[in-house]
């Protein structure tokens, strides 16, 4: 077995490998569209649709009595607390892309980003076979 | 080797990548992968859905000292052992969905890249850390039926690259240390 730790074609492969990340995210960051509302479901229900242009301070009600604090800045939608132990919600951080959500478990509460006219297109079907 | 020693040391490693599985287990995956449509908010895809998460592979390191000192085989079936026995004792249908095949795709890269012979065992094992989660956010998204998880993948693929890196560089440590007895 070679002893090196590191040869001159590891450096090649991890060179390769960063400049394929730099065209996915390239790739990724252009067919992002900023959403327009914020869609608040609980326990699969959509209960709460905001629009994300508009600050505002929410007290979202979950499964089982647990709450999450939303607050909507500068079109950026984020919990701000929750009551579940873990928190992981809150550590997900800010969201303003179309489709990007946040997920809080315990309190089975999803806060996702949707566009107006995507949704529209979406349902616009004449008839739905199957 | 006597073919007892072979199968005792293929034991204690499958036994040390369980360990070091429930270990990071506990780390919180603060990464977790969000982008499920509402109609799918089953409680079991959101269990799911903190699987696959930016993680460092320190199972990776015994699957690489296995490939590098035992062979091929004894490391696939080393890995295949490991998630099979995890999922059973930690996890749920959905999570070893997500590491069976972020781990199968992984180790098939690593024993094609290692047959090459063109790397050393740090890229390797950056290929390994990369394989792994493409792996997973593949199966994620035929899984939960949506395309909204691969915006993770820029995420997901840099965390592999470092991570395959360090874990890389502390294997081929291990492996030069070892010395298995003719």
């Amino acid at each position: 077995m070679k002893k090196t730790l590191l040869r001159k074609n590891d450096i090649y492969l991890i060179g390769i490998l960063l400049i394929i990340f730099l065209f996915i995210l390239g790739g990724v960051k252009l067919t992002q569209k900023g959403g327009t509302e914020v869609v608040v479901s609980i326990d699969g229900v959509e209960a709460y649709s905001f629009p994300i242009d508009e600050d505002l301070e929410f007290e979202i009600s979950g499964y089982n009595g647990g709450t999450n604090i939303l607050v909507i800045q500068d079109r950026y939608a984020y919990l701000k607390e929750a009551s579940c132990p873990d928190k992981l919600c809150v550590h997900m951080g800010k969201i303003n892309k179309d489709g990007q959500s946040i997920i809080c478990l315990p309190n089975r509460v999803v806060v996702e980003i949707r566009s107006a006219g995507k949704i529209k297109s979406e349902h616009d079907y004449d008839t739905v076979v199957g | 080797m006597s073919n007892t020693q072979k199968v005792a040391l293929n034991g204690a490693l499958a036994a040390l990548a369980m360990i070091l599985s429930y270990v990071e287990m506990q780390i919180p995956a603060f990464f977790a992968v969000p982008g499920v449509k509402l109609g799918l908010t089953n409680i079991v895809v959101l269990v799911a859905l903190y699987v696959p998460g930016v993680k460092l592979g320190l199972t990776n390191i015994v699957v690489l000292v296995a490939l590098y000192v035992l062979g091929e085989k004894n490391a696939f079936f080393i890995n295949v052992v490991r998630i099979v026995v995890v999922s059973i004792l930690f996890g749920n249908i959905m999570g070893f969905a997500f590491s069976i095949a972020g781990g199968m795709l992984s180790t098939l890269v690593m024993i094609l890249l290692k047959k090459t012979s063109c790397f050393s065992v740090t890229g390797v094992s950056v290929a390994g850390g990369i394989t792994h989660n493409v792996g997973q956010i593949i199966v994620a998204m035929i899984l939960l039926n949506t395309r909204a998880i691969i915006w993770y993948l820029p995420v997901l693929w840099i965390s592999g690259i470092i991570s395959g890196a360090v874990i890389g560089i502390v294997g081929a440590l291990v492996c030069s240390r070892i010395v298995i007895k003719e």
